[in-house]
């Protein structure tokens, strides 16, 4: 298998972690800030097989698993809400659900 | 019979009460019995106990009394006690006995009043109580709580129809002007206290003979601050704008309160502290210069008024001056008889100009007046009895006797004797000026208005009384070129300093000269207001006369500089501090909150992105702070 | 390996910027599904093909496919392109550009701090992924099937259509309590176009 520097596996993390972190404060669209979401997850995940794989050991990828799992339900559930949000606001600009302001 | 003594003060006091919590479900029979009651047997334990005190004096020739020691801290233990030496049983006669005839007086002259009836007559009751505290007490602090409740009863008295708003003004003037002679004293008797270390009155001018230098800065300093007191309730120079405008209360108030007693109560100070005095010449000779101007002063003022109250006011600052005179001068025993007789003629002055102004239907200015003495022949009589004493008209009258015994102790002076007796002297005639003015204005000429009342026994008997005492008081204390039966000095005597004698002949020569002095002054009188008025109106009608005229009306501008430069400054600083510049600081307390608030609850958009921003941020700075500052 | 490894994660950090930088959702969630593809093969290359696999299936076939799905209920047409490319201004980007680049910098500078390590292990056979799953970490796997139920429950109590019925009665009870009929009508147009 591939013998790279954890630093630079790491790093891979990271960028895709900070596009998905950009994603997520700019976009307006819903649909585009839970697609960002999904990215940071997956960088995060990347992080723990990284990790795992320097240590030869699989702990790294069940926790994989487990991020896959959480990150399922919170798909499924966030977009039941998107579609709670556009049938209230026929709209699916992100900044119109600001009722808690002040 | 002495250890009565307590009662003196506290029959008053219980009639205060009785007629506080009470009045309201009393008659008017019955609240006049208590407050005119309570006085009038005051009065006769007070006769009593001077009997018993002439006849057979006690020990050291004063009595000492206490009830219970009022504060034990420390080391300092005033007692609510009273002291009775030949001071104090002058003082005590005076005002109960005036007091109760005032007392009277009033019972008929304020009938009108329905609801005031009570509270008149306890806040009188609340007075006499409270002079009678002050002229008895023993320590200096008993003495300042009845200066401070005299004070309180001249302001609820003069403000009695408070409905008015101009008798509001005129009661706060009255108290306010008096509370900066008041602090005044107040500081005096802390450096009194701190320097002697007690506040007993006898045992403190032993204290300050013993450990201070005669004429040394602290001398003039306690004395100072004293004198500074007395002004304010004496009505003195520069304090004595107070009195004339403390008209605006009923006559019986002006009558007991701004003539007899209160304002006697600054004289009464300098007599009893006399060593104080006498230990700094500077204040010693200030009070005298400050007698003798004031009584100058006041005397134009009373020529130019024309309401009869008004006259009287000037003329009672007038007189106190002579008092403050012949104390500045060191003829002690000469002020506390002018004070008797002052007390008699003026009190009989005040109740008959009350009964004028009743007759009048409250008409006050004189120049509406005139002929009463065809239509009020007994009120006539008693007053020109006491304007009669109040001119000195030789021989007969009791203010010949006090004011001839002040114009000499003012000529044996050693500073600026000649002078002092020179403003005394002058003073004399502008007296009888302005007295008889008032005499002709009123009770000569063509009748204006006529008089529709038929004074009762309560409204005439004191007026009756007191014109005898105006006339025999006199024969109290016979000079030596009249008979040499110095009662009353020599009674004095025994609690206060001895005067310096004059010879003989230089005696008499004074008296001829101010007997004359007065005969003159009445004769001018007739003839300007009387005669000649015309001459009168055309010198007012002059340039010079015009001012002078409008100048001494408004009492020499003292009023004008005290509302500009004093009240105005006051009021100017109040106005640039509108928004309370001083609590600016405790208000931006609450300012700052406000603003972090406000600017706290913009971040809280309530949109998502946003505060997914703020999530990264705070993440990014604390990684950044554990990466390069740990 | 190693060369595969580099072209995967270049390819995987292109993607997904074109992923979030795009106008139209579908081709985002294209772009996204490539993105997952090259980080699968990143996994295999770090010895994880069974997680390689999962990635597949559950992320790139799984989820994506729900946003499709959402999607195309929502009908998100060529009006919701107009409407990104007025939202997403360039200026939008400093802001967050700037945060990102801060943490992005942090990041790197700890990482190179220490002495590399060379990740030089061998591939985890999914017999031994199986046996520390259901061995250590047995509690952690129940918790999971917990979470995928709780996921089910909550996105079909959150996604039900409410009856229309009840909606406009609660609405139109003081008035009339004829807002039934005219319930299901607005409705209509959606569930049109989920048979498209």
């Amino acid at each position: 298998m591939a013998s790279i520097p954890m630093e630079q596996g790491l790093v891979l993390a990271a960028v895709l972690f900070t596009l998905g972190l950009i994603g997520v404060l700019v976009r307006r669209n819903i649909i585009f800030v839970l697609l960002s979401l999904e990215v940071m997850l997956n960088a995060s995940g990347l992080a723990f097989i990284v990790a795992g794989y320097r240590w030869s050991q699989p702990d790294g990828q069940i926790l994989f698993l487990f991020v896959l799992t959480m990150a399922a339900a919170e798909v499924s559930v966030g977009l039941a809400l998107v579609l709670q949000l556009h049938r209230l606001f026929k709209t699916l600009d992100i900044d119109v659900a600001s009722r808690m302001r002040g | 019979m002495l250890h009565l003594l307590f009662l003196v003060p506290i029959l008053p006091f219980c009639g205060f009460v009785i007629l506080a919590l009470g009045g309201r479900w009393l008659t008017k029979t019955q609240i006049a019995l208590v407050g005119v009651g309570s006085v009038g047997l005051s009065a006769v334990i007070a006769v009593a106990i001077s009997l018993n005190f002439v006849a057979d004096a006690p020990t050291g020739n004063a009595f000492s009394q206490s009830i219970w020691t009022w504060i034990n801290i420390g080391g300092f233990t005033p007692h609510i006690a009273f002291y009775l030496d030949s001071l104090s049983v002058i003082m005590i006669l005076v005002v109960t006995v005036v007091g109760s005839l005032i007392h009277l007086y009033s019972a008929e002259y304020m009938e009108e009043e329905s609801d005031g009836y009570a509270r008149f007559f306890a806040c009188m009751n609340l007075f006499v109580g409270s002079m009678l505290t002050l002229v008895l007490a023993d320590n200096l602090l008993l003495l300042y709580l009845g200066w401070e409740g005299v004070g309180l009863c001249s302001y609820l008295l003069i403000g009695f129809w408070y409905t008015d708003p101009a008798n509001g003004r005129a009661a706060r003037k009255a108290f306010t002007v008096t509370r900066v002679g008041d602090t005044a004293m107040l500081v005096g008797l802390l450096l009194l206290f701190t320097k002697l270390g007690t506040l007993q009155i006898q045992p403190l001018m032993q204290a300050a003979q013993a450990h201070w230098v005669v004429g040394s800065s602290i001398t003039v300093a306690a004395a100072g601050l004293l004198l500074g007191g007395a002004l304010g309730k004496s009505a003195q120079l520069p304090l004595q704008t107070w009195l004339p405008d403390a008209m605006a209360g009923p006559t019986p108030v002006s009558a007991l309160i701004h003539a007899a007693t209160m304002v006697t109560a600054g004289v009464y100070l300098i007599a009893r502290m006399n060593v104080l005095f006498t230990m700094s010449p500077v204040i010693h000779t200030t009070v005298a210069a400050i007698g003798a101007g004031t009584l100058i002063l006041a005397g134009f003022s009373a020529l130019v008024q024309r309401d009869i109250k008004r006259v009287l006011a000037y003329s009672t600052i007038s007189q106190i001056g002579y008092m403050f005179l012949a104390v500045g001068v060191g003829a002690w025993s000469a002020a506390m008889f002018h004070f008797m007789t002052h007390a008699f003629f003026k009190a009989l002055l005040f109740m008959g100009a009350g009964v004028v102004i009743l007759g009048e239907h409250h008409e006050q200015d004189m120049f509406k007046m005139g002929g009463l003495r065809k239509e009020a022949p007994l009120l006539f009589w008693t007053f020109l009895a006491g304007s009669l004493s109040l001119v000195a008209l030789p021989l007969v009258t009791a203010g010949f006797y006090s004011k001839d015994a002040i114009l000499a102790g003012a000529w044996a002076s050693d500073a600026g004797g000649r002078w002092l007796w020179a403003a005394g002297f002058g003073g004399a005639f502008l007296t009888s000026l302005y007295t008889f003015r008032m005499v002709f204005y009123v009770f000569f000429g063509e009748v204006r208005k006529p008089f529709n009342l038929k004074p009762g026994i309560r409204l005439m008997l004191p007026l009756v009384v007191l014109a005898f005492l105006s006339i025999v008081g006199g024969y109290l204390d016979l000079p030596r070129t009249l008979g040499n039966q110095p009662w009353f000095s020599d009674f004095m005597h025994t609690s206060l300093p001895e005067t310096k004698e004059l010879a003989s002949s230089t005696e008499r020569n004074l008296q001829i000269s101010a007997s004359l002095i007065s005969l003159i002054g009445i004769f001018f009188a007739y003839y300007f207001f009387l005669r000649e008025p015309g001459l009168v109106r055309r010198l007012v009608a002059t340039p010079v006369g015009a001012v002078l005229h409008r100048f001494w009306f408004k009492g020499w501008g003292f009023d004008w500089v005290y509302d500009n430069f004093i009240v105005g400054t006051y009021v100017k600083v109040s106005r640039a501090d509108k928004n309370d510049l001083f609590d600016m600081p405790v208000a931006a307390l609450a300012l700052v909150s406000q603003g972090l608030n406000i600017a706290l609850s913009w971040t809280e958009s309530g949109r998502l992105r946003w505060y997914a921003a703020s999530v990264a941020a705070g993440g990014v700075i604390a990684v950044g702070i554990v990466v390069f500052f740990t | 390996m190693n060369a595969v490894y580099y072209i995967s994660s270049v390819v995987a950090v292109i993607a997904t910027a074109a992923a979030i930088t795009g106008l139209n959702p579908v081709h985002s969630l294209l772009y996204l599904i490539v993105s997952f593809l090259a980080v699968a093969l990143v996994f295999f290359t770090l010895g994880a093909p069974v997680i390689a696999a999962l990635e597949v299936i559950i992320y790139a076939g799984a989820i994506i496919v729900l946003f499709i799905f959402v999607v195309m209920i929502l009908n998100i047409g060529n009006e919701a392109v107009e409407q990104e490319k007025r939202w997403t201004v360039g200026k939008a980007w400093i802001g967050p550009g700037a945060l990102a680049f801060v943490l992005i910098a942090e990041v790197v500078y700890v990482l190179f701090q220490n002495t590399s390590h060379l990740t030089n292990g061998s591939p985890i056979q999914p017999s031994e992924l199986g046996a520390t799953l259901f061995g250590p970490y047995m509690l952690g796997v129940e918790l999971a099937s917990m979470v995928l139920l709780a996921g089910l429950i909550g996105a079909y109590h959150l996604g039900r259509r409410r009856q229309p019925d009840e909606t406009q009665q609660k609405r139109e009870e003081p008035a009339t309590g004829k807002g039934a009929g005219g319930g299901p009508a607005p409705k209509e147009p959606v569930d049109a176009s989920v048979g498209h």
